[in-house]
């Protein structure tokens, strides 16, 4: 079987090569399950929830998985 | 302004416990906090977010903490240093906490953490048009507040002084000018507030709520400076619609002249 083809992305700063093919599939690799508090963009855009398993990744995309924390 | 009726805060319509907007950063710990917050009875808590680092534990934890306090909340967009940053920040504070409420941050420089008044204006018109109910953190500049409640801002937040700083009202004049030109707008005190006598003096100028963080949660007693606060923001409100007495040049003495003894 060919193996799936992997993608090397910034992720929260940090280069990460994955074979996540979406959004949704990488925030499940990071160990976020869908209940947990984050939110997403890609490549300094905004990704809603409901659309990460549609925003397919590339090759250098930008992607920011942030949550809740305290602020002033 | 006038009459002893029901003198609560409203902003966007809605209205708040307190005219008193605290912050849940810098405290030494989870626990102080929630005390502080309950000792404030502040009418809005401002939050943040940040980058998730593992599988969530932080920010989770911190969520459990804030939803506990039942408070309305304000999320931040602290840190963005363009409209399109802040833009796209404010967009997921709206999912993350289901608020459309956001306190606009462009910051312009690291150092005095001073607003970008242009980004400010850009960023505040897009989101507003997206349906945001936006908080502005601005300078006192009236041309720029003019340009933000253009842009579909209800209220304004100018600094006081930069964020951190416990200056106080470094520019009342302009603070002054503002509250003047724009009587009916809401108008919060926003950053470098240091001790309670900067926010009752704030209110005393007619301003209509304080927004703090740092001076309550790097107090010694965070809890107790919550109160202190608490108790500021209420006395100036009270003097506010009093009615202070103008100053004057002369002496007027207090006590009554006439049957003063020893006199011809």
């Amino acid at each position: 079987m060919k193996s799936m083809a992997k993608v090397t992305i910034m992720v929260n700063g940090e280069a990460r090569t994955t074979e996540a093919r979406t959004l949704d599939e990488l925030c499940r690799e990071l160990g976020h399950s869908p209940e947990t508090k984050i939110a997403t963009a890609r490549n300094g855009e905004f990704v809603p929830a409901k659309s990460r398993a549609a925003a397919s990744l590339a090759e250098g995309d930008t992607i920011e998985v942030l949550s809740p924390r305290q602020g002033g | 302004m006038n009459g002893n009726g029901n003198d609560s805060l409203s902003l966007y319509g809605e209205p708040l416990a307190s005219r008193l907007l605290l912050g849940t950063s810098l405290y030494p710990s989870p626990e102080i906090m929630r005390r502080a917050v309950e000792a404030a009875n502040p009418g809005v808590l401002t939050v943040s977010l940040r980058r998730e680092s593992g599988s969530g534990g932080a920010g989770q934890g911190f969520w459990e903490l804030v939803k506990s306090l039942g408070r309305r909340i304000l999320p931040n967009t602290a840190g963005c240093h363009t409209a399109r940053e802040a833009i796209a920040t404010a967009q997921m504070a709206r999912e993350l906490f289901e608020t459309d409420w956001v306190k606009l941050e462009v910051i312009a420089n690291d150092d005095t953490l001073q607003p970008d008044v242009f980004g400010l204006v850009e960023a505040a018109g897009v989101l507003s048009r997206d349906g945001f109910k936006v908080f502005p953190y601005c300078t006192e500049d009236l041309s720029v507040a003019g340009r933000l409640l253009g842009a579909g801002c209800q209220l304004l937040m100018p600094w006081a002084a930069p964020i951190g700083t416990a200056r106080g009202l470094m520019n009342p004049y302009a603070l002054r000018s503002l509250r003047a030109y724009f009587p009916d707008t809401p108008l919060i005190v926003d950053a470098g507030i240091g001790a309670p006598s900067h926010a009752a003096q704030a209110m005393e100028m007619e301003y209509d709520g304080v927004l703090l963080n740092t001076a309550v949660a790097k107090a010694s007693d965070p809890v107790a400076m919550a109160r202190a606060f608490a108790q500021a923001i209420e006395a100036g409100r009270l003097a506010c619609r009093a009615g202070l007495m103008p100053p004057r040049d002369m002496a007027s003495p207090s006590t009554p002249l006439a049957g003063l003894a020893f006199r011809d």
